[in-house]
């Protein structure tokens, strides 16, 4: 659960579109990243294991773009990871821009090719009308303002590989709902093939099982009991808590003490603010009726999303090292020791998380030979 | 910031009236900020349908000053600051709560047209062959999100109720881009005329005033579609020769 992947190039301004997707296409097309001062920055960064594939010279990243096979890639094209954390350090250290991010400038190939701003609109045409229709802003001309932006989990419920059937019996899961398919970082375009692949095999599996099985007796005061708590909300009426502030709250804490760049200090709050936050969540309140209630949906909503955060933030406790998307600055390297096994949580007897560290299986001999053959 | 005034629908399966509220529109902002806004702090109760806020999911349809209109991107600077920002459901469609209509017709109408029927391949390793400028035709209608917004402002479904007899101008560039597609071989002519009503459209093009991704929805799709209706039943040199040829 420690893996949370933030994409690098995220919308920061307008408001109305913070957070959305500058698609990796941009710097695929020329695109470069670049702080305050002017400064391509992403030059001044670039890991040991991946220098012998990264440009040295911005004139060598253009030929890669454009299409070069002797050349190699420009540096914004590194891992999500890396990328996501050197925009966060400029930004950090007062380099960043008028909105809170960095420059992402597509215009600037107008210097190399005769026609820049047709070819931009080509290829990129919903970017260039997402920022010309809600911030006046034409990218074939000025650059964008961008950040890193939470993206995908790695993390989720623990399946069966073959059939997608979790441990708890009937209940499947696919896709970013569950775990292990992407590793510590998932790579682009994956969750779309994660999805068909292994959604389709859940839903096979799921159907064979409710054939097999019929259908779920229901435990008459299970229900009655889920049933009531989830009314509770509309018990509390409109003088409970606010659930949206809540929500907003948990949002801003999880972002600044469990977000890109880690520390045990700070995740070590982050789980107290989190007894706190649930203490507030349990006060949750709303008014209104049961049909299509936003904010009733929300004050449910809240138990899931302190759950998730908390065993995340155990899990990045636990991870004494920097691995993927997980990014300890306290310690900032890969350990084989922890290449050998994932965490697994459990809920235990008195309701209380558990924590397993669970050896990793081998990979089967006809999965290594595809990897060997595609090496 | 500024603070503006708005007025929201607040009502159930039909019944209801405009409320009042005053909420921060800052610079940058569109409606669905404002309503989330007002939502988050004044009316937690308040429904209101949205996912991408990027103008692509076509959820957070609603009509806006009166005309329909994405919520997520209409940016409040373009409206009239004198007055209030009034939003309000989808009117030609079952009302459920304040901002929300049941749009499910849509998708039932949807499966009255025939399905996209290729020909075989035309090489032996099940490939096609097809012609930029074909593909180019039918790209403009792949455009649509489905915001159901042109349904909603067509005076046929709004204001005559037709729903039983014509299937609107989204599902008419839905079976557009099926009849122009190169390699599709069905026939819904016949279908145009009797089940999905063409002939109910008079052209009065609000529906591509108001498509948020600027189909040109009565020129490009409905047109066309008219045209081969008439061919097929009113013209009377290809009736004559239908007759002479016995098809």
């Amino acid at each position: 659960m420690e893996f949370v992947q933030f994409h690098p190039t995220g919308m920061v301004w307008p408001p109305s579109v913070k957070g959305i997707l500058v698609t990796e296409g941009v710097r695929g097309e020329g695109g470069v990243l670049k702080n305050s001062e002017g400064r391509r920055f992403m030059f001044d960064d670039i890991p040991d294991n991946y220098k012998a594939q990264t440009a040295d010279t911005p004139e060598e990243g253009w030929r890669y773009v454009t299409g070069d096979k002797n050349a190699r890639r420009p540096p914004e094209l590194l891992t999500r990871d890396h990328v996501a954390r050197c925009i966060n350090r400029e930004v950090k250290a007062g380099r960043g821009s008028p909105h809170g991010g960095v420059y992402l400038d597509i215009a600037w190939i107008k210097k190399k090719l005769p026609n820049a701003a047709d070819h931009i609109k080509r290829k990129l045409p919903s970017m260039y009308h997402q920022f010309k229709q809600l911030a006046n802003l034409d990218i074939t001309e000025v650059p964008m303002e961008v950040g890193p932006t939470t993206h995908y989990t790695m993390g989720g419920i623990r399946v069966e590989g073959d059939t997608q059937m979790s441990t708890l019996p009937g209940l499947f899961a696919a896709g970013e709902a569950a775990a292990g398919l992407h590793g510590a970082n998932r790579l682009g375009g994956n969750s779309l093939s994660d999805l068909i692949v292994f959604g389709k095999r859940a839903g096979d599996y799921a159907a064979a099982f409710a054939k097999a099985n019929g259908a779920v007796r229901v435990n008459e005061s299970d229900v009655e009991h889920a049933v009531a708590r989830a009314l509770e909300p509309f018990e509390r009426g409109a003088s409970g808590e606010n659930p949206y502030s809540i929500q907003h709250d948990l949002q801003d804490m999880m972002q600044d003490l469990v977000g890109i760049v880690r520390q045990e200090s700070e995740m070590r709050e982050a789980r107290e603010r989190l007894a706190g936050l649930r203490q507030r969540a349990a006060k949750a309140g709303v008014g209104g009726n049961r049909e299509y209630n936003n904010g009733w949906h929300t004050a449910i909503d809240l138990h899931n999303l302190l759950t998730v955060s908390e065993a995340i933030a155990i899990a990045a406790i636990e991870r004494k090292e920097s691995r993927g998307a997980h990014f300890r600055d306290d310690f900032p390297a890969k350990s084989d020791a922890y290449s050998t096994f994932n965490y697994v949580i459990r809920k235990g007897a008195g309701g209380e998380m558990t924590l397993t560290p669970t050896p990793i299986p081998e990979i089967p001999a006809e999965l290594k030979q595809v990897i060997e053959e595609n090496k | 910031m500024a603070m503006r005034a708005f007025r929201l629908w607040r009502g159930q399966a039909g019944v209801g009236e405009f409320k009042d509220y005053t909420t921060d529109a800052g610079e940058g902002m569109v409606v669905l900020d404002a309503v989330h806004a007002i939502q988050a702090s004044q009316a937690l109760d308040l429904a209101c349908r949205w996912n991408c806020k990027a103008g692509k999911c076509g959820s957070c349809s609603a009509e806006i000053n009166g005309s329909p209109r994405l919520m997520c991107m209409t940016r409040l600077d373009e409206l009239p600051e004198d007055k209030p920002v009034t939003v309000e459901p989808l009117r030609a469609f079952p009302h459920l709560k304040d901002l929300v209509t049941d749009v499910s017709w849509n998708f039932e109408a949807k499966k009255k047209i025939k399905a996209f029927t290729p020909r075989p391949p035309d090489a032996e390793d099940g490939t096609w062959r097809m012609q930029q400028e074909d593909i180019d035709r039918v790209q403009e209608f792949r455009k649509c999100i489905e915001c159901f917004l042109c349904q909603d402002v067509c005076h046929v479904l709004r204001d005559h109720h037709k729903h039983d007899e014509f299937i609107g101008p989204r599902l008419l560039v839905h079976a557009a881009a099926l009849e122009m597609h190169p390699l599709d071989t069905a026939d819904r002519v016949g279908e145009l005329k009797e089940q999905f009503g063409i002939g109910y459209c008079n052209i009065t093009k609000c529906c591509t005033k108001v498509c948020p991704e600027h189909i040109t929805i009565t020129d490009n799709a409905i047109i066309p579609l008219k045209e081969r209706v008439v061919d097929r039943f009113y013209d009377p040199v290809s009736r004559l020769l239908r007759v002479i040829s016995g098809k």
